[in-house]
């Protein structure tokens, strides 16, 4: 009895300054940005009342709303399969033993180091019109100009590849260390059993990085939704909302247009997407993950 | 461990004393926001040390805050925890929100009848425009600025025109296009005519066309707007038509950041931008380029833009008293005359053109007065209650008509309904 309490005492003790720190910097703000969006923005003149559901009306009749959540759906769509596939090929290619090894994976990793504000305005200058480093390639060609950033049909796309090229080399690092922990008695098992290199990968080698993927996939969701910095430096959502995300758009709401009732209101819906997406992970992803 | 407590308490003892010092009497805080490069911010630490020398019973701290944005942001929320700045410059188009959160106050409190008429009616009327409401004057002009038209002479001659006329009005300003727009063998446009950069707030420089078609896109209440005015669709159209019919500007959104360098390259003729790139310009340009006043249609006209002092709610009278005194100080001749020579920006008041120095200044680099001649035609920057989002709605619909999403029609008369909604709390 008496151990029983003082274990348990123990455990809280443990417990308490980790959770300290998430309640008053995760739980309690997440909570109070739900109660935000029932009430009215404070204005100096007017202090905020309770206005029900009014803010979520808005945000339904909200049509920079919606195309921002299409957008963010083709951005995640787009950077995270993509930005997987390209990390376990490039881990692949340089987990190999290759000439030039050390210099590949710091080229691959590099852009993970950079800050994406300072990366954004290099890509800035790929991407514009004329004398851009893409144009310049597209004129040894005889193609034309193209405004990348500066249609609505071309600015999202642009954004995306930035992402991608941003992530890859991060979520490499992950499949190199778990392809490195893979023994390689499984590959030579494969080669006298005479499996092909495809044969070896798909049945092998893929099934015991499915741990990685599952983490890397995760991360890849989260940045999908996080990962907006560039699009302050480049298009600042525009032409017309064509490259907005939602959490830039929160951003403008709360910060640019000191709506803060509405922007709680946004990220509150943020919030319901990204805790839906961590559960279906989680729960439905996670029982096939480990191999058996 | 005692004696070091023992330090800092007598530390502290010293520093209490010292705030009781009458040589301390009012402590000032100043938020300034740099939005065009390292000059500015020197400038205004440089001024301020000058003005702390000369008096010493205020002890003023000069706070550089990022960005037009990031400044407004720090504010606000200084003001909101209870412990704002005494002074900022902001945006000059923030005066509504401001007053909206109440944390500013008017400067006509702190002047006595004699400044009023003095002091205040020395700035350019066009930018009291946006910095008085409902008869009281909320901000004092400082780093203000003006779109102009910059041309780039040898491309000029090059195409058969004469270099030393920049193009006088809309019908102008096509023709020369077409006459300065170039294409390689393959077709591809290797120089265009014009650029008028429009990604992220094309709003502004739309006010460079919108204004000569004879339209004012909102009123000084700040309270209505006219973005689908017959005048304001002309002038979208003959936006969309540089690029779709006449060819004679990239199609699509400009960016701002690169339109220096696309001048300096040659990638365009004339391009329009703000006289904060006039030092960059006569710096940087490889090329004899002239800077004009944007062309006319019904008549001359531009926005104004930049940033205002305004004086904060929440201090003392002794506060707001040395805070006045401060802005008073730096916009007096010598003082502004420094700041426009290092900056670019305008000289608010008459005044100040008047000294030797901007006399000289202007003498050596003419091309710095015609901005100045340019605010007789000048109007209000586009400011209203809830202002992001009232020209976030205005920049959508300019931005979606540019990409030729929709009509100018079409566009203007959504944003119109989106404006009045938005505005209908403050009708």
């Amino acid at each position: 009895m008496e151990t029983a309490r003082r274990q348990w005492i123990y455990a809280w003790l443990m417990l308490s300054p980790a959770m300290a720190l998430l309640i008053l910097f995760t739980h309690y703000p997440a909570v109070q940005t739900i109660v935000n969006s029932f009430y009215s923005t404070p204005r100096g003149r007017r202090k905020a009342v309770w206005i029900g559901l009014d803010n979520y009306q808005t945000l339904i009749l909200d049509d920079v709303f919606w195309k921002v959540l299409m957008n963010n759906f083709w951005y995640a769509v787009w950077t995270i399969p993509l930005s997987i596939l390209l990390s376990l090929a490039m881990a692949l290619w340089v987990n190999d033993k290759i000439r030039g090894r050390g210099f590949l994976r710091m080229a691959y990793f590099t852009p993970t180091v950079l800050p994406l504000i300072a990366v954004a305005n290099i890509w800035l200058f790929f991407y514009t019109p004329g004398f851009g480093l893409i144009d310049q390639i597209r004129g040894l060609f005889g193609l034309a100009e193209q405004n990348w950033m500066g249609s609505p049909d071309t600015a999202l796309y642009s954004m995306i590849a930035v992402a991608i090229w941003k992530e890859a080399g991060f979520f490499m690092i992950f499949y190199l260390a778990a392809l490195q922990t893979i023994p390689p008695s499984l590959r030579e098992a494969a080669d006298i059993e005479g499996a092909s290199r495809w044969y070896y990968f798909r049945r092998v080698l893929f099934p015991l990085l499915m741990p990685t993927t599952l983490f890397v996939s995760i991360n890849a969701v989260i940045n999908s939704f996080r990962l907006v910095d560039h699009i302050f430096v480049m298009t600042e959502g525009g032409p017309n909302n064509a490259s907005s995300l939602l959490l830039f758009y929160i951003y403008e709401v709360a910060f640019d247009y000191w709506d803060t009732a509405y922007a709680a209101t946004l990220t509150v819906v943020m919030i319901a997407i990204l805790i839906l997406l961590a559960i279906g992970q989680f729960f439905l992803f996670d029982r096939k993950v480990h191999y058996k | 461990m005692f004696a070091n407590f023992l330090k800092t308490a007598s530390v502290a003892a010293l520093a209490t004393v010292a705030s009781l010092n009458p040589a301390y009497a009012v402590d000032l805080e100043f938020y300034f926001p740099v939005a065009v490069g390292g000059a500015a911010a020197d400038t205004i630490e440089q001024l301020t040390a000058e003005y702390a020398q000369a008096n010493p019973d205020v002890n003023i701290t000069a706070i550089y805050a990022g960005s037009y944005s990031d400044a407004g942001q720090k504010a606000l929320t200084a003001a909101r925890g209870g412990t704002p700045p005494q002074l900022s410059v902001l945006l000059s188009t923030q005066m509504f929100a401001l007053i909206d959160e109440d944390v500013i106050v008017p400067f006509d409190d702190y002047l006595s009848e004699e400044e009023k008429a003095d002091w205040i009616g020395g700035f350019y009327p066009s930018f009291m425009e946006n910095s008085q409401t409902g008869g009281k004057t909320y901000g004092i002009p400082f780093q203000r600025s003006t779109p102009v038209l910059y041309w780039n002479k040898e491309a000029f001659k090059a195409a058969g025109l004469d270099p030393d006329v920049a193009p006088a009005n809309w019908d102008e300003m096509v023709e020369m296009g077409k006459a300065l727009t170039l294409k390689d063998d393959a077709g591809n446009v290797t120089q265009w005519g014009v650029r008028i950069p429009s990604a992220g707030f094309p709003y502004w420089l739309f006010q460079g066309l919108s204004t000569p078609a004879g339209a004012i896109l909102a009123n000084s209440d700040g309270n209505k707007v006219n973005f689908n005015d017959a005048k304001v669709v002309e002038a979208l159209e003959y936006l969309v038509d540089l690029s779709k019919t006449h060819e004679i500007m990239q199609p699509g959104s400009i960016e701002w950041g690169p339109t220096p360098k696309a001048f300096f390259e040659g990638e365009a003729a004339m391009v329009w931008t703000t006289t904060g790139n006039l030092t960059n310009m006569r710096n940087n340009a490889p090329f004899d380029f002239g800077v004009a006043m944007l062309p006319a249609k019904e008549r001359r006209g531009a926005p104004t833009g930049g940033g205002n002092f305004y004086l904060f709610k929440d201090s003392s009278d002794e506060q707001k008293e040395a805070a006045v005194d401060f802005v008073q100080w730096i916009t007096a001749p010598e003082q502004a005359a420094t700041w426009s020579i290092a900056t670019g920006y305008i000289a608010p008041r008459a005044e100040t053109w008047e000294t030797d120095k901007m006399k000289a200044y202007a003498a050596d680099f003419p091309p710095a007065l015609v901005a100045r001649d340019q605010l007789e035609f000048a109007v209000a920057e586009l400011s209203t209650f809830e202002n992001g989002k009232v020209t976030q709605a205005f920049n959508d619909a300019l931005a979606a008509a540019i990409a030729g999403e929709m009509t100018a029609q079409q566009a203007l008369d959504e944003a119109q309904a989106k404006a009045e909604r938005i505005l209908k709390p403050y009708q």
